[in-house]
Parts: C-alpha cells; structure tokens; sequence
C-alpha cells in the first residue's frame, strides 16, 4: 500500500508544480539579490539572507528560511489535508477499503506519502537555493580552508557547513512533520480537504499570533511553531543546542498525539462518503 | 453468504437501519429492493465493514464482519454508489493501482494483472477506452468502470448498489447478462436497487426495505404466485358479466377479474355462453404489487403537514422505467460503450 501511495504522489502533476512554486521564491529572490547587490543589513530581514551576497554556499540556508513561514507548511498542509480527505470527497476511499485496505494500513500510507513530500519539498529548496546560490551569488575564495562565517561571525569550513545544513534540513522537516499531523488528523475527521489543510494553517497561525503574545507567556513553551526559528542557532558558533533540542520534544509531542488521534478517529469512523 | 441478526444502525437520533435479519445464499441473484432512504446503503456499507453497524451482527462469507472484514472482503466485489475513481488516471492505471493495493497475498502476479486487466475491461465494454483518463469518461463508462473494479478478481460475492445508474436500457440489458454470465459460474450477486424491473428480470430472491425495516423476504417465485383470480380479456364484457354474475370483482373495459374459478371451467362458461374470449390467465401477484403492499412512501417525498395525516393514501413509487419496452434503437452509437477499434469493423 505503501508503494502505491507513492506512485499516487509521485505521479501527480500537483507535487511538481508545488515544489517548483517553492523553489521559484528563492531562485527570485536570489536574482534579486545578484542584480542589485543589496542585501538587508546584518541583523534585519530574513535570517542568513545578509550573509549570502559574500558566499552563496550559505544560500540553501536561507532559502528554506524564506519559505518557512508560510509557503513550506502550506504546501505541507495542502498534501496532508487531502490524504484521507480527497480519498474520501472523491469516493475513492471507500473503493480502497473494500478492496480490502486496512484503515490502520492506510493511514501509515499516507503519512509515509507525507513524510516523502516534506522531505522532497525540503531537500528541492536546498539544492535549488545550493545551485542559484553558487550559480548568481558565487562561492568564497576557494583557496582558503575556511569558506564561510557563521551568525557569530566566525569561520566555518565547508564540511562544517554542510553539515550543519543537514541538521537544519532535519529539523526542519520534523518542524513540518507538526504541521502535516494537524492537517492529517482533520483529514481524518472531515470529507473536505480544503477544511482540513485550512484547520492545520489556522493552528499554525494561531500558534505565531501566541508566540508573540506576552500575556501567553505560560504556554508558550509548548505552542508548535514556539521553536521554529530555531534552527538559526545551527549556524551560530558554538552551536545553541537547547533550543533546537526543546524543538524537537516539543514537536514530537504534538506530532504523537495528533497522529494517536487521528488513528482513533479513522479506525472508528463510519465511511459515509 | 451474507447472514445478518438484529442488525441496527443509528445515526444521531435518526434510527437508518431497525433490527433487519437479511440471509443471502450461495448461488442467489438476490435483490435488496426499497424506496430512496430506506436504509439500502446503510445496510451495503455495513455488510462491507464501512459503517460500524449500532447494534446486531453481521457475516459475510462465514466471517463476522467487521471483527474479520480483510478476510471477508477479499473474496467480495464491490460497487457502492457512484463508481468512483482517480480522474487523472486511465481505466486500466485505476485497475493497476487498486490491485496493487491489496493485501500482499491477495495480488495477481504482475503479468497475469496485465492480462487480467484487459479481459476485464473487454467484459465491461471499455475495451477501446485506451489511455483516456477517467476524467473524460461518461457516467456510464464510469459505471462500467466501476463494476471492472468489482469483477476483476473473480470474487465470490458480489455486492453491487444501484449499478446501472447513468446506463442506458442497451447497457443495463448488457450488464444484466453479464451478471447472469457471472452468477452462472457460481458468483452470488448481491444487488441493490430501487428499480422494481431491474430486480425482477435479474433476481431469484428478494428483500425488501421500508423506513429501516426488512419488511419483506422471499424468492421471486413465491412472488409471482398465482392470486387464485383469473384474469380474462373478452369482447363483450356486459354478456360476460351477466354470466358470471358476482364472480367479477374488477373489470377495466373488456378485462374481467374472476374469483373463485379455475381457468378451463371459466373458458368452458364463457365459451358455452357464446363470449369469444381473447386472453385469459390465472393472475399472479407481481413484484410491484408487492412493493406497493409493504411499503409506504420513498422519504424523499415530504408532504405537508395536513396531507401526511392521511394513511390510507398509498403513494406510487417514483416512475418505474420498464427497460424492456422501451424500442431498441438501430445499433448506432453507444458512446459509453468503447470498442476495440477491430472489433468495430465486424
């Protein structure tokens, strides 16, 4: 089941067309950056984004800052929303569970499909913003060991650099796997997918509105979006890790109940559709 | 094939389905037959583990469903409601997907998917329908589509809600026969429908719902039991009525209803009187007239207040198409029908 929830993802036009309205902000904005020269200054802006006019190797870096708000989970929202959802609206779910597909089976289906598309969607902005980055931007002194500054200022080599990319693509994908629960959870509870993608951005969007709030101190702590932009402290020497680490518990606990309850919700739940 | 006991299904404070004991046989074309509303669906989709049903039990194929409704529903084929498919995708890659889909040790090889693929959708008359992708199809070819879906693993039951929907009357005739076909190489058919002449060209059984209740269970033959009335069309019906002189209990021009009289002694009478007689018959009860005897109204029809007081009124169903009636067009163009393109030049 596995194998053809992926043949359904990967043969959709929808996912490509997705991905490349997410590689194309940061392509943009890197043309932008290369024909004009002029960056925010440090400290202002998107994170990271002062920092790439020196060395575009840092730019997959802050492309994935750039989609991360909105576009990132949105995108994530829309796919994990129509999981269970679209199957049902379009009657196709009933045809799957009589065929038979086991409801729990089914659901680990598409969650794998989800993880699949977050990691694509990911990893394609990487290497977009990696190649628009060294293409238009261009790459440091290539005869100097060290190629790159962190946040602190100080010098990073590549290797390190690549490394802490990966750490941040991890983290960021776990980041979204909280997003695509919420939505995957509603998608279980409703036959309309674009109820379910929206339920899963008002959560986000709610949770950013709290993240701001002083009067939310109490809660703040655990909201999903609390940590998001922590993955700065990945390029800051030496590496913050309490926050990030916070992130990622914080994370995982949203993401266990919300898939607990969207497993109890789908396994009880009368197909009417 | 398919027992269910006490099987009753509430949604909220609406009672859909009220305590039906259904007992569908190996070898039955049995026809789930009931007004818009009845609970049909409901009761399909329990039968099929999609709706947990509120109380009662359910077996299908000697299984408790839904405690066991994988090893059920492998030996099952389906079609519920609209037929539904992914529209992006051609016949053949839906079939290919849903088979793909099964449980591991219920999936054709790869080669013998292919090949089953195709004489599939050569029974169901999509043979030609090629690359085209769903969302091109007419209602009909969907519906064919759909029933591919349901037949292509050869099942042993067959659980079909309303399949000729969006058909015309040639493509119903065609999928009739080929649900006999099937029936006759030992597939229990499990057919629901609100079309009285659907379930009676096809059915050997029939149930019949009203307001959440089986209401009524029994084969067609006993259905079409003679009334013990006799039926007798005669040019002069006054002589006749003369004759017979309170035997009549209906007369509709020169169609006389006769009780109390066997067919040969009513002939000899009228003959020996000098009334030339055109057609006479033992009545039978028909499936319409009982339908009609042990249902009331569809509950798509709402009447006012005032008028729903009135029980006595017994309202017809909606308008019974009788497919067999209606003239066979000159064999033309039968758009949801898609031919090889070889096959159309015999």
């Amino acid at each position: 089941m596995i194998a053809v929830e992926l043949r359904k993802l990967l043969g959709r036009p929808r996912t490509w067309v997705s991905i490349g309205l997410l590689c194309l902000l940061p392509a943009i904005v890197a043309v932008l950056l290369a024909v004009t020269g002029i960056g925010p200054a440090p400290g202002e802006g998107p994170a990271l984004l002062s920092a790439v006019l020196s060395n575009g190797t840092l730019y997959p870096a802050a492309a994935l800052g750039l989609v991360l708000p909105i576009f990132l989970p949105a995108a994530v929202a829309v796919v994990a929303g129509d999981a269970v959802a679209g199957e049902s609206a379009a009657g196709t779910l009933r045809v799957l569970l009589v065929r038979p597909v086991g409801r729990t089976r089914l659901l680990v289906a598409k969650l794998v499909s989800v993880l699949v598309y977050t990691a694509l969607a990911v990893c394609s902005v990487a290497l977009t913003g990696y190649v628009v980055g060294v293409l238009l931007l261009g790459r440091a002194e290539p005869t100097t060991t060290v190629t790159s500054l962190t946040v602190s200022g100080t010098p990073m080599t590549s290797g390190q650099l690549a490394w802490r990319t990966a750490l941040m693509l991890g983290y960021i994908g776990w980041s979204m796997l909280g997003v695509a629960s919420v939505s995957l959870f509603l998608s279980t509870l409703t036959d309309s997918p674009l109820g379910a993608t929206l339920g899963g951005l008002a959560v986000l969007v709610g949770s950013t509105v709290l993240v701001g709030l002083d009067a939310a101190e109490s809660v703040r702590g655990w909201l999903p979006t609390r940590y998001w932009l922590s993955w700065i402290d990945l390029f800051r020497d030496p590496i913050l890790w309490h926050d990030v680490q916070r992130g990622v518990l914080v994370q995982a606990i949203w993401i266990a109940v919300l898939l607990g309850a969207a497993w109890a919700a789908f396994s009880t739940r009368d197909v009417t559709s | 094939m398919i027992v269910t006991r006490g099987l009753t299904k509430r949604f909220g404070r609406t009672l859909a389905v009220d305590g039906i004991d259904l007992q569908v046989s190996e070898g039955d074309r049995y026809g789930f037959l009931g007004p818009n509303g009845s609970g049909k669906t409901t009761t399909v989709r329990m039968i099929l583990g999609l709706v947990f049903a509120t109380c009662g039990e359910i077996e299908v194929l000697g299984h408790p469903v839904p405690e066991r409704s994988a090893a059920a529903l492998v030996d099952v084929g389906a079609l519920v409601e609209a037929p539904a498919a992914y529209p992006h995708l051609s016949a053949r890659a839906n079939l290919d997907l849903l088979e793909a889909a099964g449980p591991r040790a219920h999936r054709l090889s790869r080669a013998l998917r292919r090949e089953r693929i195709d004489e599939t959708l050569e029974l169901v008359g999509l043979g030609g329908a090629g690359r085209r992708p769903v969302r091109a199809f007419s209602l009909g070819m969907r519906q064919r589509l759909g029933l591919a879906a349901a037949v292509m693993r050869r099942p042993r039951l067959l659980v079909l809600d309303e399949p000729t929907n969006g058909l015309d009357p040639q493509g119903i005739h065609e999928i009739r026969n080929l649900l006999e076909r099937l029936n006759a190489d030992g597939t229990t058919v499990f057919l629901s429908s609100h079309l009285l002449s659907e379930v009676e060209q096809l059915c050997t059984r029939v149930g019949v719902m009203d307001r959440g209740r089986l209401v009524a269970q029994l084969a067609m033959d006993d259905v079409r039991r003679p009334t013990g009335r006799t039926v007798v069309h005669v040019d002069d019906p006054g002589a006749a009525l003369d004759l017979l002189d309170g035997g009549v209990v209906e007369r509709d021009g020169g169609r006389l209803v006769v009780r109390d009289v066997t067919v040969p002694e009513l002939t000899r009478r009228l003959v020996g009187a000098g009334i030339a007689v055109q057609e006479v018959a033992p009545e039978r009860d028909s499936l319409e007239g009982l339908v009609l005897r042990v249902t009331g109204a569809g509950s798509d029809r709402v009447e006012r207040p005032d008028r729903v007081e009135r029980p006595d009124r017994v309202e017809r169903p909606d308008r019974v198409e009788r497919p067999d009636r209606v003239e066979r067009p000159d064999r033309v163009e039968r758009p949801d029908r898609v031919e090889r393109p070889d096959r159309v030049e015999r």
